[in-house]
């Protein structure tokens, strides 16, 4: 059905997996504060958190088949939403699913970790649906408040701490760049909707006003911290490195995610017009993303470092398709977060499978010989590695994510010169994501290495499903792709209200 | 539009530039001889005893933390009992007035649910133990 | 089935017919390869790690015909004397191996029935499968195509090939290699056959490509002895060349018809500029050249006769180096429209004939002879075809693929004969060395005779297959130097017509030499006194009747294979030019572009000159060999001296190897190493840019984590700085 978002009935069915969510989540909160902190009482949490996911992931996925529409508003019902939602749903799950196991071993037995988790998905799911930029602020406060939190929720190690903090702090002062641009752009165009923004600026031909694009310009500064972009990547790696490895294979993988999906939509809906001033600062940054992750990832020694500023790379290969803003680049980020989130999921799972107790042993030379110890093990991590990478085959759905930016880089208008860099920088990080291969595959295991733990269940089994799923789509990708090509963003002021015309001369 | 808010521009030039002059003037003004006495913190006359940075009890924080939530609760019921009448309309108010048949629950279920949250949000830390000093 | 719905052609007379089943043509060959591949895989992996040296040391069926036999695998032979075990899965190979090429050749027997029953056959029968490579609005299909040249060519293909299987079934007999043998012959017959049915240049280079790798494969089929597997490289290097031409040929197409199908291309030829054609051919050409063992890429085909003769008989003679004159053929469209190309074509081929022959009258290895022999009969093939005689030069194929299998299957069945002798007295002498033979009619009088028959028929003796396909070429070559488009040519700078009188000589000459050397090759081999060896002698015996059948098969097509295209002047022995007439609808405009407009007629008068000249041309060869040359004074390889003056450059092949290693392949190693390895690779590439860029990407990777302070502050005004300079971006214009 098509949803009158003024009617309140009809706004709420239309946010109902949201509400769903975010109801579950309030019950399991205050079951997480009854009873004494204890490993089983965490595992029980965290198995309703994951059975609360799978219930919503339902209700998306029957919002999606239902094929709703809803009129201009601040929420948007559409397919590009719900498969947003599917693919950061994934991610809490793996992520809710590895740190059950991690918690136990690290006997931090705070169920609330899990609750945090599902308030943080909360917010990426408001953030998939915003079409408001009230919302959209609404959406990164709930989900980057709650991954603060998760960020030192080991209070016991003074990294955590530390992280926690740097990551609040400068998440805080980014959230204020945000905020002014939100304002500034609603001076400009008198309205925070972004169907109605991108009409105003049409209309008015805003195309050069300073305002506007002065407010444009910290919506940048603002998502490109929530995306780790270069120059807004600086906590990354020390929050990464310090927050408990589940946290950070979350934020990695699932908060880039939303953050994405709505620098897309703004930039798709509200300012195509004003693509002649975001092109060039837009396609700088994506470059100068990629080069920053994709060489400083280079020197780096320890693993969760490593997949820090290689997270960073990608959020440049994903500012790609936010430079393109076309429905290309849409579905080529759906297609590429999806294999990102499995091979980061993948390789954080590996890395929490393979830590001592107390986050030790992670360095990535700890990895040498792994293979004689653990083929398993090394075998997936050389999947995710070769996914990362982007390579066919062995790298699974990998190759195909990649292959798929650079076809929307290469739909005209052509971005030839940028489809150069993502394969340049590529070529870079192939030296980073293979020298982990190269060490776990061809390095003597020391003597004096300790054997590795025992992997409990839920690990195991996030690591085989994401090798599995990412080895078969990459095979098999067409299904996946298919899904992806049709779950674009609808845009309202370009199919109903506007008649489809180029941004005035001015 | 620019008119409208000149007196506000000039009320903040005036503020800028009254700190600038008075703090401005004395030093200008000033002669500078330190004494240990007169570099010590003021403390309305009583004798400074150690440091101030001091460590509070995080029981403190919590208790702020606790007032600011709650507070916000109520700065949040100002706007919305403001808009009451509005929000309690399926239709735009004629004359203030709400036509009759067209009173929704709206606004009230909103608050309701506003509530509820908070009350979850308190049940918790109640339940956490966070509202006892001991 | 799901295909043939897929690909049914209504509208075609063939639809509807047997000839729908011709994807079936390939898939039976390609079936025996993965079944013969399984059985070789499964053998070597219960035997354990694959061990080259066990395999081949166990002494296959002739396992001396390399040349420098390594001795200490000679040696294995002698010191254990015991029979061989025959592979595990030696019976199933043998019954899968021949069988999908028999099936193949009764499929295309029928086809071939359905083709001659129906009418209008002036468009070629294809049939799409697939996409295979969509580009834009141009796609090739995998498709294939079925026409009167394709078919004769499959029929040669499954025909010959069937019986030269049979045949390996007892050559191959003790190999240890057996199953692996099958199935890369069987895979060499399912590439050859997508070769010439492929309905596209694309899907023509797949095969292209495959019988290459096939023959890279079975050259080195004996791999552990390094002159047998430096064999397999030479050819497959030398071939790259050929491939390089065919590929830029194909670009030169698609770039200015966009058209790679052969309808497509034979449709839009016309718009192609002349210079352009003329390019084309030549990079084709140069294609053909290496696949067909043309001047200057022969090298190679000598030296594949390291490989089972078997092998030297199905690709290196009968089939895949007659695909180049195939291609010619097939394109004979773009090469009727370029007089140069042509007689480029033509020319090389005679000098090729030429040179080879004059090589093979000095060879003593009878393998090597028959290599030389067959250069020298594709040489003939690419004069007819250069010269716009199509349907000769096919049918010189289709007889040489007769007669020289007979040739191969026979030497094959001699070597053998001598292997098994000098195996059961461990001796390690060289049994594919003429000088070792002599006499052997007494031993093994099938073979004799049967080789008398190809012998006669190479030489042109009437009424054998070789004289009416020799005399075709000749025949067109003359008329064409009267009148036809290349005579009004000139080729850099000679006239085309004085020019193709020469040929027409240089062919005559060979034809001479032709009758010559293969009288010589009989005389050491059959005739004269015995030089085995006086204990050898007693183990000389005929091989066993699954090698002696093919023989005789052969030896009757050898002799009546010329009925397929008898020339109007001897309508008497039957109806005329009935391969002319069948490929009519293929090469017939071609051939009337060439001439002019109108078909090649020589006076009757002419005519029957020419033939009396070639056919005493034989007689006088034959006789010359017979009266000089004694076998009964030749002497084993160790007493003979050395040959001296004109004769020594035969017996070494006009040093073109020793040319070809000083002037190409030493200059080529050296600049590679001093150059390219040092200067390019070691210096520049792994010095400079592998080492160096990964030095300075590291550099400003650690310059990267040395901003990374850990500090908030850094970080935060990181953000500014970025903040500045978005918003600069954004606002400064």
């Amino acid at each position: 059905m098509r949803f009158d978002l003024d009617r309140p009935l009809e706004l709420t069915f239309a946010l109902a997996p949201d509400l769903l969510l975010i109801a579950g989540t309030m019950v399991l909160l205050l079951a997480s504060a009854w009873g004494t902190e204890t490993a089983k009482r965490q595992r029980a949490v965290g198995r309703w958190s994951i059975a609360l996911c799978v219930l919503t992931l339902a209700a998306v996925i029957y919002m999606w088949w239902a094929g709703h529409t809803a009129t201009r508003g601040a929420i948007a019902v559409d397919p590009f939403r719900w498969a947003t939602d599917v693919l950061i749903l994934l991610g809490a799950i793996l992520a809710i699913a590895l740190s059950m196991d991690y918690l136990e071993r690290e006997r931090i037995d705070v169920a609330e970790a899990h609750v945090l988790i599902l308030f943080a998905v909360s917010g990426m799911m408001l953030l998939a649906a915003a079409r408001d930029l009230m919302i959209v602020f609404l959406g990164i406060e709930l989900m980057s408040i709650a991954v603060y939190v998760l960020a030192g929720l080991n209070r016991r190690s003074g990294r955590a701490a530390e992280a926690a903090l740097k990551y609040f702090l400068l998440g805080a002062f980014s959230s204020g760049f945000l905020l002014y641009g939100i304002a500034l752009v609603f001076g400009a165009t008198g309205s925070t909707n972004i169907a109605d923004i991108g009409a105003a600026i049409l209309e008015r031909g805003l195309t050069t006003n300073a305002m506007l694009l002065a407010g444009v310009g910290l919506l940048v500064v603002g998502l490109g911290f929530k995306v780790a972009a270069a120059p807004f990547h600086m906590w990354t790696p020390d929050v990464y490195e310090g927050a408990p490895t589940p946290m950070t294979a979350f934020m990695a993988a699932a908060v880039k995610a939303a953050a994405f999906a709505v620098f897309l939509r703004i930039w798709m809906e509200a300012f195509p017009y004003l693509n002649g001033a975001w092109h060039k600062p837009l396609w700088y940054l994506a470059v100068f993303t990629m080069v920053v992750g994709n060489v400083v990832a280079l020197v780096q020694k320890n693993i969760k470092r490593m997949l820090a500023y290689s997270s960073i790379a990608h959020a440049g290969y994903l500012l790609v398709a936010v430079v393109v803003s076309n429905f290309e680049g849409a579905s080529a980020y759906l297609f590429y977060v999806f294999a990102y989130t499995l091979a980061t999921m993948g390789a954080f799972a590996v890395v929490i499978a393979l830590a001592q107790t107390g986050e030790r042993g992670q360095q990535i030379e700890d990895y040498a010989g792994l293979w004689r110890v653990r083929p398993g093990l090394a075998a997936a991590m050389a999947v995710f590695m070769l996914a990362l990478l982007g390579f066919p085959i062995f790298g699974g759905m990998g190759f195909f994510a990649k292959w798929y930016v650079l076809q929307a880089a290469l739909r005209p208008p052509s971005q030839t010169n940028l489809a150069i860099w993502v394969v340049g920088t590529s070529l870079v990080s192939a030296a980073y994501y293979l020298y982990v291969v190269m060490v776990m595959f061809m390095k003597a295991r020391p003597a004096e290495a300790p054997s590795p733990l025992k992997v409990p269940g839920m690990t195991r089994f996030v690591i085989a499903t994401c090798a599995i799923v990412l080895l078969v789509v990459g095979i098999w990708p067409r299904p996946v792709l298919r899904v992806a090509r049709r779950s674009l963003p609808q845009l309202v002021h370009l199919s109903e209200d506007l008649p489809r015309a180029p941004a005035p001369p001015r | 539009m620019s008119r409208t808010y000149l007196p506000v521009l000039l009320l903040m030039g005036f503020v800028v530039f009254n700190a600038i002059l008075m703090i401005g003037l004395s030093h200008l003004t000033m002669r500078s001889r330190p004494t240990p006495v007169k570099q010590s913190a003021y403390e309305s006359g009583i004798p400074a005893l150690g440091e101030a940075r001091e460590r509070f009890s995080v029981k403190f924080y919590m208790v702020a933390m606790l007032f600011i939530i709650f507070d916000i609760e109520t700065v949040f019921l100002i706007p919305w009992g403001a808009y009451f009448r509005n929000l309690s309309c399926a239709v735009p108010l004629t004359n203030g007035l709400c036509p009759s048949g067209q009173v929704s629950m709206f606004g009230l279920v909103e608050m309701l649910v506003f509530m509820a949250i908070l009350i979850v949000g308190l049940v918790y830390v109640w339940k956490k133990g966070a509202l006892q000093w001991d | 089935m799901l295909l043939q719905q897929v690909a049914a052609t209504t509208g075609h007379p063939l639809s509807g017919t047997v000839a729908d089943w011709m994807w079936l043509l390939p898939l039976l060959p390609l079936l025996g390869f993965v079944l013969n591949g399984l059985l070789a895989v499964v053998s070597v992996y219960r035997r354990g790690p694959a061990d080259p040296a066990a395999e081949s040391g166990h002494g296959h069926g002739a396992g001396h015909e390399a040349v420098h036999a390594d001795p200490a695998h000679a040696g294995a032979h002698g010191t254990h004397h015991h029979v061989p075990p025959r592979h595990k899965f030696a019976g199933l190979a043998s019954i899968i191996g021949p069988a999908v090429l028999f099936a193949a050749f009764g499929l295309a027997v029928s086809i071939f029935g359905a083709m001659s029953g129906a009418s209008h056959l002036e468009q070629p029968y294809v049939q799409r499968y697939f996409t295979w490579m969509p580009v834009g609005d141009f796609r090739i299909e995998a498709a294939f195509q079925l026409d009167q040249l394709s078919m004769i060519m499959v029929l040669v293909i499954t025909g010959v090939g069937a019986l030269i299987h049979l045949f390996s079934v007892g050559y191959m007999r003790d190999d240890p290699g057996y199953p692996r043998f099958f199935a890369y012959l069987n895979l060499f017959v399912f590439f050859m056959l997508v070769l010439v049915l492929g309905a596209s240049y694309p899907v023509m280079f797949v095969g292209w490509e495959g019988v290459g790798l096939c023959s890279y494969l079975l050259i080195g089929f004996w791999f552990s002895d390094k002159a047998n597997a430096d064999a397999g490289k030479k050819a497959f290097i030398v071939n790259r060349i050929g491939d390089f031409g065919f590929l830029v040929a194909m670009f030169l197409l698609y770039a200015n018809i966009a058209a790679l199908d052969f309808v497509g291309v034979s449709q839009r030829a016309g718009e192609l500029a002349p210079a352009i054609v003329t390019a084309i051919c030549l990079f084709f050409f140069l294609g053909c050249a290496g696949k067909s063992a043309q001047i200057p890429l022969y090298v190679w085909l000598p030296d594949a006769m390291a490989g089972p003769t078997p092998v030297s008989a199905l690709i290196h003679a009968a089939t895949m180096v007659t695909a180049g004159v195939y291609l010619i053929a097939r394109s004979a469209v773009l090469f009727a429209l370029s007089p140069v190309a042509s007689l480029t074509v033509a020319v090389v081929g005679a000098l090729t004939a030429l040179l080879a022959a004059t090589i093979g009258l000095k060879q003593w290895d009878i393998k090597r002879v028959l290599a030389y022999s067959t250069v020298s009969q594709l040489g003939y093939m690419f004069v007819g075809v250069g010269v716009g005689a199509y349907a000769a030069g096919i049918f010189h194929l289709v007889t040489h693929a007769f007669f020289k299998a007979l040739l191969f299957l026979g030497s094959g069945s001699v070597i053998f004969a001598l292997h098994r002798a000098y195996h059961a007295t461990h001796s390690r002498a060289d049994a594919q060395d003429m000088r070792n033979m002599g006499g052997l009619r007494r031993y093994l009088p099938w073979t004799f005779a049967l080789m008398w028959i190809a012998t006669l028929a190479i030489s042109g003796i009437p009424p054998l297959s070789g004289f009416f396909s020799k005399d075709e070429i000749l025949a067109g070559v003359f008329a064409r130097a009267g009148h036809s488009t290349l005579a009004e040519a000139t080729w850099l700078g000679i006239p085309g017509g004085p020019l193709l009188y020469a040929i027409y000589g240089i062919g005559l000459f060979t034809a001479l030499l032709t009758a010559i050397y293969m009288t010589r090759m009989m005389l050491y081999t059959f005739h004269g006194p015995n030089r085995t060896g006086e204990t050898e002698r007693s183990h000389l015996a005929e091989a066993p009747w699954v090698m002696t059948l093919p023989l005789v098969v052969l030896g009757i097509l050898s002799a009546i294979g010329g009925w397929l295209n008898i020339p109007e002047i001897m309508g008497f022995l039957g109806p005329p030019q009935w391969l002319h007439h069948w490929l009519d609808p293929v090469v017939g405009a071609p051939t009337l572009a060439v001439t002019g407009g109108e078909a090649v007629h020589l006076a009757h008068r002419t005519e029957y000159f020419l033939i009396g000249g070639a056919v005493a041309i034989a007689v006088v060869g034959i006789l010359f060999a017979v009266v000089r040359l004694k076998p009964a004074r030749l002497v084993t390889k160790d007493q003979a001296v050395p040959e001296r003056g004109f004769a020594r450059v035969l017996a070494n092949k006009w040093y073109v190897d020793e040319a070809y290693d000083r002037t190409i392949v030493r200059p080529v190693v050296g600049v590679s190493r001093r150059l390219l390895w040092t200067v390019t690779d070691k210096w520049l590439i792994d010095g400079l840019l592998v080492n160096g860029s990964a030095r300075v990407t590291s550099f400003f990777g650690r310059l990267g984590s040395y901003l990374q302070t850990g500090s908030v502050s850094t970080y935060a005004w990181a953000i500014v700085l970025g903040v500045l300079v978005v918003l600069g971006a954004f606002t400064l214009r």
